[in-house]
């Protein structure tokens, strides 16, 4: 089995608005997978179909190979700002969490806590967000899960707390070879903790893949201003142009080295990248919508590369 | 043991900035053959990054020579370096010249960036003229 994550024409609709619509993704094991989009894209609904919180209106969502909730033993989530029982002692979650679950290491949940300075007696909801953060991805861990999804689990973090939490979660990666998969806006953490992006922008995924050949592949070309939207070179693909009365700006995807010499290459950081793929989605949402509104988010044919 | 750091701000990716703090160590005689290099999981341990970065740096170091892993126990400064080691010794001499020279640079006028550019001018004639040489 290769893949932790397999989605098919995935989608949630709630009343008339799609919450995540056409999603096709395709996430290979053993990676640290960031889900990376504006608020809204659909990062949370995404993560919640994949641990069947939510059922889908549309399309398939399997996990280490089956549906969510044959596999539910096996995954981790932690939810949105990391939630815990406010009037339960710390001892009182590794308890109640080892009653639930089968297989769940509670020695070794109390020499994390114990490692991590948490104390056991203490109610969560005295806790740190920091704390409470950690005691949640120690829960997590502790079932021995091989997938582990996190929702925003930095997000509301100062940036002691978002380095502990990472160095916990990055060294149960390599102990216990856990598949990862973690939404955020910070890009700077998921630069330094994660290999592989996904952009969630509009419901839909913009772009997927190994970030190192993300990186390899994205290039911004500055050059005189183009007149008359010139095609681009058969193996590229044009992601956004900016253009002011003398200079033109394009953000291209390539497979194929950028020869002509009218073009300065410049490298894009991880940040630009994923900052142009939701300019690009917001731009065509605007075209679309000046055109026919209102559009059915499932009409339309965004390329989902991956 | 060395410690590695990240600059995020640096432009440089994290696998480069983790060989190139391992060169220049050995570069300034801080890492000798022999030498054991934090193992992967003490690095993602510290840095909080991702495993695949450590190991695609290692490799890399494994790959210029300067390297080897030994199957579970860890990754070794080999012999065989290519750099050419200052002695520690040499070292502080010649940055205690520097630091003069470079007080009087600041008396003179000069602030860091016409500094840098005088000093990379200054190396690549000095380059140029030994390959002419050579």
């Amino acid at each position: 089995m290769n893949a932790v994550l397999e989605a098919h024409g995935l989608g949630k609709r709630y009343g008339r608005r799609w919450a995540l619509a056409d999603c096709d993704l395709t996430i290979p094991a053993s990676r640290v997978v960031g889900l990376v989009g504006p608020n809204g894209a659909g990062k949370s609904t995404l993560l919640q179909l994949s641990v069947g919180l939510l059922t889908p209106s549309s399309g398939e969502v399997a996990v280490l190979g089956g549906t969510p909730a044959a596999k539910l033993g096996k995954i981790g989530f932690v939810a949105q700002d990391a939630p815990v029982y406010a009037g339960m002692t710390v001892a009182d979650h590794l308890r109640i969490a080892a009653w639930a679950n089968d297989g769940f290491d509670l020695e070794g949940a109390r020499a994390r806590v114990e490692q991590l300075d948490l104390p056991a007696r203490q109610r969560a909801g005295r806790l740190s967000g920091g704390q409470r953060a950690q005691l949640a991805l120690t829960l997590a861990l502790a079932k021995k899960p091989k997938f582990l999804l996190l929702d925003e689990p930095v997000a509301s973090l100062d940036p002691l707390a978002r380095r502990e939490f990472l160095q916990l979660l990055m060294a149960a990666v390599v102990e216990d070879d856990i598949s990862v998969i973690l939404s955020s806006h910070l890009i700077a953490d998921l630069e330094r903790a994660c290999d592989y992006l996904v952009v969630l922008a509009g419901s839909h995924v913009q772009v997927a893949g190994p970030i190192d050949e993300l990186v390899a592949t994205h290039h911004r070309l500055t050059g005189p201003r183009q007149r008359g939207g010139q095609p681009l070179p058969s193996g590229q693909e044009l992601v956004t142009e900016s253009h002011t009365d003398v200079q033109s700006t394009l953000v291209v995807r390539h497979d194929t080295p950028i020869l002509d010499p009218a073009w300065t290459v410049s490298v894009v950081s991880l940040e630009d990248l994923v900052l142009a793929y939701i300019a690009r989605d917001k731009d065509t949402r605007g075209k679309r919508e000046a055109q026919d509104p209102p559009s059915t988010p499932s009409a339309r044919n965004l390329k989902v590369a991956s | 043991m060395i410690e590695f750091y990240l600059d995020p701000d640096s432009g440089v990716a994290p696998y480069l900035q983790i060989v190139r703090q391992v060169r220049q160590a050995i570069r300034l005689g801080m890492l000798r053959k022999g030498d054991q290099l934090p193992t992967v999981k003490e690095v993602v341990a510290s840095l909080a990054i991702n495993p695949n970065t450590v190991l695609k740096a290692y490799k890399e170091l494994e790959h210029a020579g300067l390297a080897a892993g030994r199957q579970g126990i860890g990754t070794f400064v080999t012999a065989g370096s290519p750099e050419p080691v200052v002695e520690p010794r040499a070292h502080g001499a010649l940055r205690g010249e520097l630091e003069r020279w470079i007080a009087k640079a600041r008396r003179a006028g000069f602030d860091d960036e016409s500094l840098d550019a005088l000093f990379r001018d200054c190396l690549r004639s000095a380059r140029a003229k030994e390959e002419g040489i050579a």
